[in-house]
């Protein structure tokens, strides 16, 4: 299955995809240590988005989550890359200085967790094995 | 988005690499806000200085852009996790000092002029009417684009500095006329006056202003108002509800302008004040830390302390946060030998928002609604709102 939707920044990653319908603040929310979500009551709380194609709603939260994007890739914490329904700047911004490649504008119901998928930030396209 | 050639060059990284990179994050801003093209800006202010805030990952990215890249427009910082001078004497650590001077010197490599200030308007970063600008730090947008009449949309710090590099950012938001009309009618039936009962209007109006889902209020009833008030409701309303940009009837200069709503969506009275003032003020708090210049205290704020302090001892921690340049005019003045003589101290360059001093005090009295939102928040400081006079009330009791 391929998704159309929006490129937000370049390069192709392929990996096992992670999807929650919560939205992610990278700064306070996520461990760049581990890669683990440590928002409390958040639905991947405790779970590892380190090499995943991670699937969320919008980014929230403060602007300094660009910064621990870019901390995790550098720590190789980060996820291999980002689909979104909506990008917001935060999440944006965070993947154009980490170079990690991102889509947006996709109906993210589609992708369940575990699926291999494929994301192209250069076309803005996401194709679900 | 429409770009030149020139800008079409520098995403393709024929400038370097330092330009591509911004050209990336101004374009792709660009791109999910609909803007149509790049707007040239004349001044940027850039947030995201305190190595608190950083970390060794933000730093890296800053030495990295600063490896080849080099500002167009007159640049400067918000206010970094210490004072760079006096630093030990006011408790910071030494390991912090050291990484602190490491992100401002990737700054100052870049050509950006470190005068580390959230009041870059009192201090040569002055803009004029209708500039376009690229600014972070909230109540320093919220003061150009409503008190000067600039335009400016709330950057970040990678999109403020990649403006810097650029000397441009995309067109879009507080930048167009269209996004600049009064939304919410306010109408004051009270007198305010002084900072701190700015700062409460500000709270009153933020808070409102996320109820309804609007930024933009138009507010009538306010008599006047000094430059000091209005960088106290800047940040206060910036602070609480998320705004960039308000008009005050014959205060703002672009009160007349937009189109205004004609019909009052809600009123402030006195009883709103002193209620939301209570709200300020925490349960049983032992004062053991008191802060004036949030935002940065002007020359004009330093000089009533310094005569409110005339003869006096001070007996707790007391710290007036504020620009450097303007330090050195109360230096010039006089005002210092006063201040610090009766045993206050100046933190110049930094703030008790982003200095790292959660921990090591139990309860913040300051002249500032903004200051006891992250007091509470950030350093999970007991906090207390008061006037100027007050504050030192409590500081030399």
């Amino acid at each position: 299955m391929k998704l159309e939707g929006r490129k937000i920044y370049k390069g192709t990653a392929e990996g096992e995809a992670i999807v929650t319908k919560d939205g992610i603040s990278f700064y306070g929310g996520v461990d760049p240590d581990n890669g683990e979500v440590v928002e409390v009551g958040h639905e991947l709380e405790g779970q590892s988005i380190t090499g995943k194609v991670l699937v969320f709603p919008t980014g929230k939260g403060s602007t300094v989550g660009s910064y621990t994007m870019y901390r995790m890739k550098k720590s190789n914490t980060a996820p291999a890359a980002i689909v979104n329904k909506q990008i917001d700047t935060i999440v944006a911004v965070g993947c154009i200085i980490s170079e990690i490649p991102c889509v947006d504008k996709i109906d993210i119901e589609n992708i369940k967790t575990g699926q291999q998928v494929v994301v192209n930030g250069s076309d803005g396209i996401v194709e679900v094995k | 988005m429409k770009l030149t050639p020139e800008e079409q060059e520098m995403l393709d990284g024929k400038h370097g690499k330092a330009a591509q990179k911004s050209m990336e994050i101004l374009t792709t801003l660009g791109d999910i806000f609909d803007a149509e093209d790049m707007v040239e800006v004349t001044g940027v202010q850039i947030a995201g200085v305190s190595y608190a805030n950083l970390g060794e990952a933000g730093l890296e990215w800053l030495s990295e852009m600063a490896e080849d890249g080099k500002v167009r427009v007159l640049t400067t910082l918000n206010p970094a996790g210490m004072d760079r001078e006096n630093w030990q004497a006011l408790g910071i650590d030494e390991d912090f000092a050291k990484n602190q001077n490491r992100a401002i010197d990737a700054f100052a490599k870049m050509g950006i002029i470190t005068t580390c200030s959230c009041t870059p308007y009192l201090i040569g970063n002055a803009p004029h009417f209708g500039q376009h600008l690229a600014w972070a730090e909230s109540s320093a947008v919220c003061y150009s684009n409503s008190v000067i009449g600039a335009r400016t949309n709330r950057e970040g710090g990678p999109s403020a500095l990649a403006s810097a590099l650029m000397g441009k950012t995309p067109r879009y938001g507080y930048h167009l006329n269209e996004n600049r009309h009064g939304q919410v009618l306010v109408k004051i039936n009270a007198p305010i006056r002084g900072t701190d009962e700015f700062g409460v209007l500000g709270k009153i109006i933020g808070d409102k202003l996320v109820e309804l889902g609007k930024k933009i209020p138009y507010i009538t009833g306010i008599a006047s108002a000094t430059v000091e008030e209005l960088k106290s409701f800047c940040a206060s309303v910036a602070t609480y509800g998320g705004t960039a940009l308000f008009h005050m009837e014959t205060i703002t200069p672009e009160y007349n302008t937009y189109s205004k709503p004609t019909e009052i969506s809600f009123e402030i009275n006195q009883d709103d004040l002193d209620r939301t003032r209570n709200q300020l003020v925490d349960e049983e708090i032992e004062v053991d830390f008191v802060s004036i210049g949030c935002p940065h205290a002007s020359i004009h704020e330093i000089a009533k302390i310094a005569s409110l302090l005339e003869g006096k001892e001070v007996k707790k921690e007391f710290w007036i946060t504020t620009a450097r340049p303007t330090k050195k005019i109360a230096d010039e003045a006089g005002y210092s030998k006063v201040i610090e003589g009766a045993g206050a101290k100046f933190a110049a360059d930094t703030c008790c928002v982003v200095a790292p001093i959660k921990g090591r005090f139990k309860g913040i009295m300051v002249d500032s609604a903004k200051a006891c939102y992250y007091g509470r928040a950030k350093n999970k400081f007991k906090v207390k709102i008061g006037t100027i006079e007050e504050c030192i009330q409590e500081a030399i009791k």
